[in-house]
């Protein structure tokens, strides 16, 4: 397969799924790929390295100076588009949900470049679900250490047993719509006001 | 019956106050509606959100609208500005280095002076120049922002030449103190706090406040997808029935403290405290003088710094259409729902150095003068 071989720039602070998006860029046989990572500086990087493709990434505070350097490009020669817009049914609902944005030099076919942007949506997409379930987990972890020491102040302060301190936390929890997790943080951050006396009283 | 909730972008500036205050204050409950502000990191996520519908109305750079009607934006959404979200609220700040050379130059400099800054400014560009030194840098938030364009007019009328003479550049505003520190620039302009910040942290002067340039002039806007907003009449007039109580609500002096408190909250704009008394004390102006008013006057004026920037070559005929994107007619429709007496007019008369009396729905309505620094007293209409 002949790819048309495009100086792409990928401006992410995340460098693992910068890496993802590059490997991804790679695998297409695109090997002109910069990462730049830093906010600052940008306008400098981007004008040496005049690239075809930009990828940014949607929480980067940097976007509006990549669109301003379009606006200046727009001017001089190259003439730079979003890639997707609002013409494209659904295409940038798709982009916005998985966290990224992409510019093209007016003048790229636009099938040639399409797969480009399929892939970092799918790769970012992939982290995203990668970190979210990372997240997951190190929360129930959490939540699991937190309700363990909740239920032995409540086993110590109500004179219960383990079970009947899981039911208390639960029944809560329900109760509110909070978290068992949540429920049993604001005992365990309570729980100095239950067990020392108040001032004066020593 | 269940309230609409209505999804709102916002950019952390001290501008989205109204918004915010309409959210956490229950205005949007008295107004039958339920706001979620979402805080972004960049006015083009606000744009691309606000086309797809994930956000139903949005604080916006006051340009935005106008150039997007003029299709200057990446991605063509039509939008609407039915209500300014305020007067004032950003400033011009210089590095404590180009403050030092301005002070050379014309010693006795002292901020707040818009000529004398000028001046100043023009000698150190010139020595610059002489001493083979790179001129200084400056940074506005972006490109279609009022920043940009009080910065740019500040700059011509002190004879200098934006881009040609002192380049400008684009940065979010959280990062304007560090890169004014990294010396990445020699000046920003910027909403508040970050001018306050930047000077709090010792790298920056602050030298010009908004009105110092101009004196009642826009900065943000309430913006609608157009579409949206004709399918919803009734919940576009009901959010700016609800932000007109939120903007009397900031403008009392006796919730100073409180709304300094919410809008330095984490979920607001993170920032301390401290850093919001200045633009709360004398930046914003957020009720009277017709502060929320969408004047027609002001969105001409935009298209017409966009033409003067090079950013378009629209002709007259498509910078009126653009200019018609801020709808008076439909913040006056919601303000006679309550009541109010606002402009009955959609240009602000040119008011030179005076207060004048503009038509208003119920009694003639009193402006305070809205002049430029640099026109003469009584000249305003050029400017407009």
């Amino acid at each position: 397969m002949t790819q048309a071989r495009f100086n792409i720039v990928v401006i992410d602070q995340d460098p693992v799924r910068a890496a993802l998006i590059r490997e991804g860029l790679a695998d297409a046989g695109h090997t002109q790929v910069s990462v730049i990572g830093e906010v600052h500086g940008l306008a400098r990087r981007i004008e040496a390295l005049a690239p075809d493709i930009i990828i940014i990434d949607l929480a980067n505070p940097n976007r509006d100076l990549v669109e301003h350097l379009f606006q200046i490009s727009r001017m001089v020669d190259k003439p730079v588009a979003m890639f997707v817009d609002r013409s494209e049914g659904g295409m940038l609902e798709a982009a916005i949900e998985a966290g990224v944005s992409a510019y093209v030099v007016d003048g790229l076919r636009r099938e040639r470049v399409a797969g480009i942007l399929d892939m970092a949506m799918a790769r970012f997409k992939a982290y995203a679900d990668l970190r979210r379930q990372l997240k997951e987990t190190r929360d129930a972890l959490e939540d699991r250490k937190k309700i363990d020491r909740a239920k032995a102040i409540l086993m110590k302060s109500r004179g219960i047993d383990e079970d009947a301190a899981y039911r208390l936390i639960r029944s809560q929890a329900m109760r509110t719509g909070q978290r068992m997790g949540e429920i049993a943080r604001m005992l365990i951050m309570a729980e100095p006001i239950l067990r020392d006396p108040p001032e004066g009283e020593t | 019956m269940s309230r609409q909730i209505l999804r709102i972008g916002f950019m952390p500036i001290a501008d989205a106050a109204i918004l915010l205050v309409a959210a956490r204050k229950g205005f949007d409950a008295q107004a039958g509606l339920t706001l979620s502000p979402v805080r972004e990191t960049s006015w083009a996520n606000i744009r691309d959100r606000l086309a797809v519908g994930q956000f139903d109305a949005a604080h916006l750079l006051a340009p935005m609208p106008v150039a997007s009607a003029l299709g200057l934006m990446p991605l063509q959404v039509p939008l609407i500005a039915p209500m300014a979200l305020g007067l004032g609220g950003n400033a011009i700040t210089v590095s404590r280095a180009l403050w030092g050379e301005m002070t050379v130059a014309l010693p006795g400099l002292a901020a707040g002076d818009p000529v004398a800054a000028g001046a100043a400014l023009r000698q150190v560009v010139a020595r610059r120049r002489r001493a083979g030194r790179l001129a200084p840098a400056f940074a506005v938030v972006h490109a279609f922002s009022a920043h940009n364009y009080e910065l740019r007019y500040w700059l011509a009328a002190s004879g200098l030449a934006p881009d040609a003479e002192v380049p400008i550049s684009i940065i979010s505003p959280p990062y304007m103190p560090a890169a004014l520190e990294n010396g990445g620039i020699d000046g920003f302009c910027v909403g508040e706090p970050w001018n306050t910040l930047a000077a709090a942290g010792g790298g920056g002067v602050v030298i010009l406040r908004k009105a110092d340039i101009w004196r009642a002039s826009p900065e943000k806007v309430l913006g609608f997808r157009r579409d949206w907003a004709e399918a919803h009449q009734e919940q576009v007039t009901g959010l700016i029935t609800a932000l007109l109580a939120a903007a009397d609500w900031c403008a009392e002096p006796g919730n100073r403290a409180e709304l300094a408190a919410l809008l330095a909250a984490p979920d607001a704009l993170g920032v301390p405290v401290e850093s919001l008394a200045p633009v709360l004390d004398h930046g914003l102006t957020f009720a009277g003088n017709a502060a929320t008013f969408p004047w027609i006057s002001h969105a001409r004026w935009f298209g017409g710094q966009m033409r003067r920037w090079g950013q378009t070559t629209a002709g007259p005929e498509a910078l009126e259409a653009a200019a018609r994107v801020y709808r008076p007619d439909l913040y006056r429709a919601a303000a006679t729902l309550l009541g109010r007496n606002v402009p009955a007019v959609d240009e602000q008369p040119g008011t030179g150095g005076a207060p004048c009396l503009v038509p208003g729905t119920l009694a003639p309505l009193r402006l305070e003068p809205s002049r430029f620094f640099d026109q003469d007293a009584g000249t305003g209409l050029p400017h407009f």
